[in-house]
């Protein structure tokens, strides 16, 4: 047979032995090309067989790879093989690639497995690589030093984090409760217009803002923005050795990192929520404003006497608890990260998914609890 | 000063090297040979307890840090410095005297500014680790870890990736520091030069055999030993497949 470059051909001796000819310039493309012929030149073929490479102008690394191969082949059916006939750099490559024999993988290749089998897997590995419980352990621990030594707590940071994760984030806070305002107004005024009862657009504007879409909302970008930046932070921090470096230094990890970000936040939380309230509130204004002819005067007169302290306090009491874990779930998922920079990706992601999730159980417990008693 | 008895090492139930004994005289330069992936740094962060041995035990008996009354009584240089990215190299060489020091911001400065001169980056005070180079990092990070005058120091491959003029350079600064402050070194390496030039004792680590398969003066295993695999790591042999 013959191909582009090269051509082989297979001459039978006797029914003992058998020579396979290859002749031209020998590459990978070509040879894997006609590979399936090659094999069928090599069907059936007796007891010794010889691969003769002296009319072969150059060999290239695949190709010698996949001649390798063949007589490996060859020789685990139990028969007999050589390469002969090479010389000068067709010589050195099956040399080169000769020199390294087989060795059997170290690690078996991941099995296929079912999808419930994969589920559990996922869920174990998930499990254990969160050390959620070690983590808790560790963060009680930490507490207790912090509470004995306060100062041992890297405060320096405290500032500049809140800033990050206040200062920085109040613009889009701020974009963000306008619109929800705004839209929970339209909302609103479909419904209540019908009736004849505009004015208390104002009043559902005001009680679901601030008792639940405000500390929602910010709860939610701060996890976005600030938990998301905690854990690749923490993350990238953990594969370039620095946290080792850290407890080589005698350094806490949890009081140099952990708890100044968790502090930052927890009071960070309620002011980017009572801005949130604030702007939410302006948002439903406009809308009563603009498609409700209401006043300014009447809107905010009925917004104040729907309002009890106690609705802007429940909310920033809940952005305290929602910040707290927020920066908690982001420094566990940040410390717990390995594998480089995927590790790094994999851990923000799970950082940001697992606080949104924990964000809403906590919210429903505490939109249960305030029912129970009345709040 | 550190004795190691019967330390088993590996991760997730596979033992990578088992049985370790060995003894790091005070005052020594000790390096642990071996070739890629034979769990040099692997031992080295067992020994500073940065990981749990699977049996066995590490012990030291060592005085605290020059600087201060306490505080960790070694120091370590990470393979790659692992400096903190967000603090410029006096933060970074500083933190630990802060941390273990009442000393006052201007004797941390002149401290900080000692060290990063004996490592050759004065002037590169105010320099955030990402504007260094890769050498540089390295050096700061061995002044972050010699900051409190440790009595021992650990260091991760502190000669790779440097030229060579920074590499002897670096060889002369800890011979000098172990012969001025007497501080016992314990040096992870496979760069040669380094090795014969600073290293009195050593132990060789081997992947196949899992533990150590020579010790000694790198010299005379160099000259003397018959085990295929030393000569072959001392002679710059490719092993006989």
């Amino acid at each position: 047979m013959s191909a582009s470059a090269f051509q082989v051909e297979r001459v039978d001796h006797d029914s003992e032995h058998t020579e396979f000819r290859f002749s031209g310039r020998l590459s990978f493309r070509d040879l894997y090309q006609s590979w399936s012929q090659v094999r069928d030149l090599l069907a059936a073929h007796p007891p010794s067989v010889r691969f003769d490479l002296s009319q072969v102008e150059a060999l290239d690394g695949g190709a010698t790879a996949l001649l390798l191969e063949l007589k490996s082949e060859v020789v685990e059916k139990g028969a007999e093989a050589d390469i002969v006939g090479a010389s000068g750099r067709v010589r050195a490559m099956l040399d080169l690639y000769g020199h390294h024999p087989k060795r059997p993988h170290l690690q078996d290749p991941p099995k296929k497995i079912g999808i419930l089998d994969q589920i559990g897997r996922e869920t174990l590995t998930m499990f254990a690589e969160s050390n959620a419980l070690d983590y808790a352990g560790d963060v009680v621990v930490a507490s207790a030093n912090a509470a004995r030594a306060p100062r041992s707590i890297n405060w320096r940071d405290v500032t500049r984090l809140m800033e990050r994760a206040g200062a920085d984030g109040l613009p889009i806070v701020l974009l963000i409760s306008f619109l929800v305002g705004l839209v929970t107004a339209f909302q609103a005024a479909v419904q209540l217009r019908q009736f004849g009862a505009n004015i208390f657009v104002a009043d559902l504007v005001a009680l679901s803002i601030t008792r639940e879409l405000g500390p929602l909302m910010t709860a939610i970008i701060v996890a976005g923005r600030s938990g998301a930046a905690f854990s690749a932070e923490l993350g990238t921090m953990k594969v370039s050795e620095e946290i080792d470096a850290l407890r080589t230094l005698g350094l806490d990890p949890y009081l140099f990192l952990v708890f100044p970000r968790v502090i930052a936040l927890v009071l960070v939380m309620p002011l980017l929520t009572l801005f949130a309230d604030i702007v939410g509130v302006l948002g439903g204004l406009l809308v009563a404003l603009l498609g409700l002819d209401l006043t300014v005067n009447a809107y905010l007169l009925e917004t104040r006497n729907a309002l009890k302290l106690w609705d802007v306090g429940s909310g920033m009491l809940k952005s305290v608890v929602f910040g707290l874990s927020v920066a908690l779930i982001a420094c566990q998922r940040g410390l717990a990260t390995h594998g480089g920079a995927e590790g790094v990706g994999r851990s923000t992601t799970s950082a940001v998914v697992s606080s949104l999730f924990a964000l809403v159980v906590l919210d429903a417990i505490f939109t249960m609890l305030f029912n129970a008693f009345g709040w | 000063m550190i004795e190691v008895r019967d330390l088993s090492i590996g991760y997730g139930g596979q033992v990578l090297l088992h049985d370790l004994t060995f003894d790091v005289p005070e005052g020594d330069v000790f390096v642990i040979l071996g070739g890629s992936g034979s769990g040099k740094s692997t031992l080295l962060r067992h020994m500073v307890g940065l990981e749990q041995p699977m049996a066995g035990i590490v012990h030291f008996d060592c005085a605290p840090p020059g600087l201060v009354d306490s505080g960790p009584p070694f120091g370590v240089l990470f393979q790659s410095g692992a400096l903190f990215g967000s603090m410029t190299l006096a933060q970074n060489v500083g933190l630990p005297l802060q941390k273990w020091s009442t000393l006052d911001a201007s004797a941390i400065d002149t401290i900080v500014r000692t060290k990063l001169r004996l490592v050759g980056l004065e002037g590169y005070e105010n320099h955030l680790p990402a504007e260094l180079s890769g050498g540089m990092k390295k050096r700061a990070g061995l002044a972050r870890a010699m900051a409190l005058d440790p009595p021992l120091l650990f260091l991760d491959e502190p000669s790779a990736g440097l030229d060579p003029v920074s590499s002897a350079e670096l060889d002369d600064l800890i011979l000098a520091l172990n012969v001025s402050l007497g501080a016992t070194f314990v040096i992870v390496s496979h760069e040669l030069q380094s090795i014969f030039a600073i290293g009195r004792q050593c132990i060789m680590l081997d992947k196949d055999a899992g533990g150590i398969i020579a010790r000694g003066n790198p010299a005379e295993l160099r000259d003397h030993s018959d085990n295929p695999r030393v000569i072959a790591f001392f002679k710059r042999q490719a092993l006989a497949a």
